[in-house]
Order: structure tokens, then sequence, then C-alpha cells
């Protein structure tokens, strides 16, 4: 028997009973539909992330208290260990070689005249800080200077400007942060929303104020851009080497943009292969699905199995007849579930994140294929095993 | 190998079923010699051996020892796709309960055992055609089974039958499902096929059945009796 004719067979098998066969591969659907949508969701959730992280700029090196790499060092991050300290001798080691910021973040209400805008980000930073954050431009006045440190200046996001001059013109004016007057002296550019938080309803304050006002003394994070690419690991090596003149391994970690990438990638990665891991089981179930029916289809034509067999067809011609019938049902399913999934993923991708990649739609269509002969074995095994006799005696 | 003229030889055939005290003779050293041509009938009551006798010759299953000489070929030993080779060119069978295959046209039916000869689609379909017609049944060729009348099936399975150009029909209680004026239609069929050269085997309980075949032998409690004689070697 040529494979055009056990193929010929097996659709008419299949047509024959268009319900059974229908439920049957919708198993099989459901299964690759999810591979497909979970994996193109954590991947559009990865380069999304990464898109965020590039926004900062590729030369940056990132301080922060605390080491998520160590037990010891998540403790850490909750302890004040950066000091003022730390980011002035960093200042100095990188005079030539690259820009430091060191911020500190509070969270306040501000208030102009009866306008109150709750709950702003309030960063408290150095004059450096534009150069650093290379995503924070200065459209409409200017960021304060190195001479405005101790002054109680204020340059304000967009949203800030929104909801408490309706977007007029606010140089010059004075705004209450907490319960200190403060003096507006730049609007910043729009940058938008990163990982769900609006970047835009911050106010930029200096540094040596916050600390005054609000008492803190700790530095959440110190900023460091590098002159140029090439300078990132030198950069990076000699933070850690001043740091740790002062501080131990735990009490601090250096990342820059790519080691922050690459451990988000680890994350995201290790996201898409549990949210694969869930669609493979509903997969699997599909397979099972395939397994009982094809073991029902065997019972129900033993008949049929006697007398083809009775006729001439040998082991194999009846093992390939429901092999076939098996595979077909879920690559037939398969490829119903990589097209809706797509369609799916595409759809996901105008109001979440989610991109197709290639290997996922492989992946989906060579697991449907092996999952049609691994679970179409054993029943296919089952019928060409029949003793013909027996099977022509079955009614 | 004795002579070319014989189709069936066998010498010795026991059948047993199950082992120890489960254990039952069903066939016990039976003789049979079938010639090319000959037209033998095999009656028997139900229980006498006879379905068992009926697959061992139709190599649907094999005998728990003794020699079977198929058409010059040793059978006795063979594998099971080995003997679904053997009965898909050297057999045609003929069932009471007709045994088509209810999704199939009639001409699909007829094509099946060409289909595992490995024959070409075209060349099966041409085939089939010409023996349904000569079956007087080119107006039904792509009725299914349900459709037709029990004596028109049974015309499709001997158009089954004759596909691959067997030597030795095998008709197993042909008429049993049919109505008197089917089944004569039926014997007369056989009867034609003999006359152009095929060697028939007609196994039936029915004694008037039975005497249409030019030769008649009897099974009893798994053994031969034939014109009142043993056949068996005691």
């Amino acid at each position: 028997m040529n494979a055009e004719e056990l193929f010929t067979l097996s659709l008419k098998a299949i047509w024959g009973n268009k319900m059974r066969s229908f439920l049957t591969t919708l198993g099989i659907i459901i299964g690759v539909f999810s591979i497909i949508v979970l994996i193109s969701i954590g991947t559009g959730l990865q380069s999304y992330i990464n898109k965020q992280i590039a926004a900062f700029g590729p030369n940056l090196i990132d301080v922060m208290p605390g080491n998520m790499n160590s037990i010891a060092g998540m403790a850490g991050s909750m302890t004040e260990k950066l000091t003022m300290q730390d980011a002035k001798n960093l200042k100095r080691k990188f005079i030539n070689t690259a820009k430091v910021a060191p911020t500190i973040q509070q969270v306040a209400n501000v208030r102009y005249k009866n306008t109150e805008d709750k709950n702003v980000f309030i960063i408290g930073t150095t004059a450096e800080y534009p150069l650093v954050a290379q995503n924070t431009k200065v459209k409409i006045g200017s960021f304060f200077t190195r001479g405005q440190e101790i002054s109680k200046v204020v340059v304000i996001g967009p949203t800030v400007l929104k909801k408490l001059f309706n977007d007029k013109p606010a140089l010059g004016k004075k705004i209450f942060i907490g319960n200190s007057t403060y003096s507006v002296i730049g609007v910043t550019d729009k940058i938008g929303s990163t990982f769900g938080i609006d970047m835009d309803n911050m106010v930029y304050i200096p540094i040596e104020v916050i600390r005054q006002q609000f008492g803190s003394t700790t530095i959440r994070e110190i900023i460091i851009a590098a002159n140029s690419k090439e300078l990132v690991p030198i950069v990076r090596k000699q933070t850690k080497e001043i740091l740790l003149k002062r501080l131990s391994e735990d009490e601090f970690s250096v990342e820059t943009s790519e080691s922050i990438s690459s451990t988000v990638g680890n994350i995201t990665g290790m996201l898409s292969v549990a949210l694969g891991g869930i669609a493979a089981i509903s997969l699997l179930v599909g397979g099972i699905g395939v397994a009982n029916i094809m073991l029902v289809s065997v019972t129900e034509r033993t008949k049929e199995i006697g007398i083809r067999k009775a006729l001439g067809a040998k082991r194999r011609d009846i093992l390939l007849q429901f092999l076939i019938e098996a595979v077909m049902i879920s690559v037939t399913g398969g490829v119903v579930g990589i097209i809706l999934g797509m369609v799916a993923s595409i759809a996901i991708a105008i109001v979440l994140v989610s991109s197709v990649t290639l290997w996922s739609v492989l992946l989906a269509f060579c697991f449907s294929v092996a999952i049609g002969i691994i679970f179409g074995m054993a029943p296919a095994i089952r019928a060409s095993k029949l003793s013909p006799i027996d099977a022509l005696r079955y009614e | 190998m004795k002579a070319a003229d014989e189709i069936i030889r066998m010498t010795d055939i026991t059948k047993v079923y199950g082992v120890g005290e489960a254990e039952t003779t069903v066939l016990k050293d039976i003789h049979l010699l079938v010639k090319k041509g000959d037209f033998l009938g095999i009656t028997g009551r139900s229980g006498s051996g006879k379905s068992t006798l009926m697959h061992i010759i139709g190599l649907l299953d094999s005998p728990t020892s003794g020699s079977y000489i198929l058409n010059g070929t040793d059978v006795s030993k063979l594998k099971e796709d080995e003997q679904a080779f053997q009965r898909n060119k050297e057999i045609g069978f003929v069932f009471q309960q007709f045994n088509l295959l209810p999704k199939l046209s009639a001409l699909e039916n007829v094509m099946l055992p060409a289909l595992y000869a490995g024959i070409s689609k075209n060349e099966r379909a041409e085939k089939a055609n010409m023996l349904l017609t000569m079956l007087g049944l080119e107006n039904h060729i792509f009725k299914r089974p349900n459709q037709m009348s029990g004596g028109q099936q049974q015309r499709v399975a001997i158009a089954r039958a004759l596909i691959n150009d067997p030597e030795l029909i095998l008709a197993d209680e042909p008429t049993g499902n049919l109505d008197t004026k089917s089944g004569a239609d039926v014997m007369k069929t056989l009867k034609r096929l003999n006359d152009e050269g095929k060697t028939i085997i007609l196994i039936t309980h029915e004694h008037d059945i039975a005497v249409q075949a030019k030769k008649l032998i009897q099974l009893e409690d798994g053994m031969l009796i034939h014109k009142g004689k043993w056949l068996t070697k005691t």
C-alpha cells in the first residue's frame, strides 16, 4: 500500500466520524494554541523589558544597596549602607571617565494653590542627573545646576505639569512638596511609562534639599554613566573596588544595562519555559484524548480489521492505517492551533506584549506530530495484533 | 510436492486448543487431498470442527501439528504476515455474513484484496468493474452494502474473492443468510466458476446445498468421514 492510499484511507475514516474527530482534534488545538500564545507572551515580555532597559542608555552602571545575588545581600537591600560619601568618592575617581548621580527617592504630595497631586515620586539628585539618565530631558527651562544644589528648586514631569498647572506655563511658580515651597525651574520631556510606572509623574529636586526636608540620608541608587561603552567594564570594576573599601560585598551591587538585561532575560526565560510547560501539559492531555479515541476506534472497527486481515492485510498495513489516522488528527490540530495561536498572539500584541517566534511554531508542530505518533502507536499496535479469526467473529 | 494438479494436501493435521486439563482436540489426524478443479463440499454438525478446518485451509489459523501444502507451498508453519500474503494470493473468501466493509462502495469492497496485493489503483478499479459487471451488478457499483439485497451483497463478495485470480475459492456457508432464490443464484455462480476451472471448497451444514458439490466429505468430532469410511489413518 503506498502512502497516498494510506492517507486516503485515514482521511475517509476521520471524515466518517466528523464529530468525534473534531472533538479529538480540539484537544490538540487547545494544547498547541496555548503553547504558541504563552511562549509569544513570554518572548514579548522579554523584548519589552530589554527595550525599557536600553532606554536608560547602554553605558549605564547602577549601584544599589544590597545584593540580589545572595541571601545575605537580599536582606542588605533593606539596609541603608550607601551614603553621600560613596557618591562623592566615585565622582572624584571618575572625573574623566564617567558621570555620577546619586538619588534618593521619596513619595510625597505636591500642591499648587488649591490643586494637589498625590503620591508623586520625588527624586533627589545632583546636577549630573540628566547626563546620566539619558531618557530624562528638560524641555522647558533647565535642570538645576551645581550652584543650585542647595536651593529649593524643582524640575517637574509633564504629568505633574498637567495636573497642577493644566499645561499652562509653570516656570517661576511656587509649589508645595510636602510642606516646603519650591520654585519650578524646568519641565522634563515626556518619557512614558516603564514597567507600568508613569515616569512623567515625577519631580526632581536637589539631593541635599531632600535630605534636609525628609531627614533621609541613605542613597537609594547611584547612577553612573560611563563616557563611552568601552569604559563600562573598567568603571564597573573600579566602582566595586572603591565601594569595597568601606562596604562588604553583600551591602551593595553594581549592575550594568547588560547585566540587568541578562538577569531579566533569565527570569523571563524561566517564565517562558514555565508557561510553555503548562501549555505542554494541556497538549499532553490532548494526546491522551487521541489515544483514547483511537482505542475506541480500534474496538469499534475490530470487524473491519478482521475483514482486512482475512483479505490479505499485513500487520504493517493495519498499523500504518491507524497510526496515520492518529497523526493526521494531531497534525490537523497542530496546524489549526498554530494558526489560531498566531492570530491570538498578534491580537494580544495590540493591547499587551507578545511576539510569535519561529521556534515556538516549529516546537508546537513537532510536538503535535510526536503526540500523534506516541499516542497513536499503542492503539495501532493493538489493532495490528488482532487475530483475524477473533476479529471476524466480533460483532 | 507431488503433482502439479494438487491444490491442497493435508497430512496428519491436528488442532488442539487450551493446555493441561482444558485441552480440547478439535481436529484429529486430518488427511485431505484436493485436486485443482474440484468442487468439494465439507459438511458436519456445529461443533464438528468444520469452522476450524475452514480456518486452517484458509490460512486464518495454524494447525497444532501436521503438514499442509497449498498450491505447491508448505504453509503449515507460516508466520502471520506470510499467511496474509498466501491468503491474499491463493484464496478467495466468501463468508456467510458477506463481511463487506459498510462504509465502502461495492467497487471499493471488491478492490480491497487487490489493494493489499499492491496492484495499482486504475488496474484495481478496472478489474473490479469487470467482475461486478460479470456478476450482473453493473448498476450497483457505487452502492454501499446496506443499499443492496443479501443476494447482491454476496455477489459483491464473490467478485471480491475473484479479484486476485486465486485458484481456490473458500465458501463458508455462503447461502446461510440468503433466501432460497438468492441462495440458488449463488450456488449457480459457484458452479459456473468451477466450470471455468476454479477449485471450490464449500463448507455448509445444509444437506441440499452440500449435495450440489461434486465430492462430499463429512466431519464428525474432528475427524473426516467419507462415504461411511474413516479418512483418518488409525
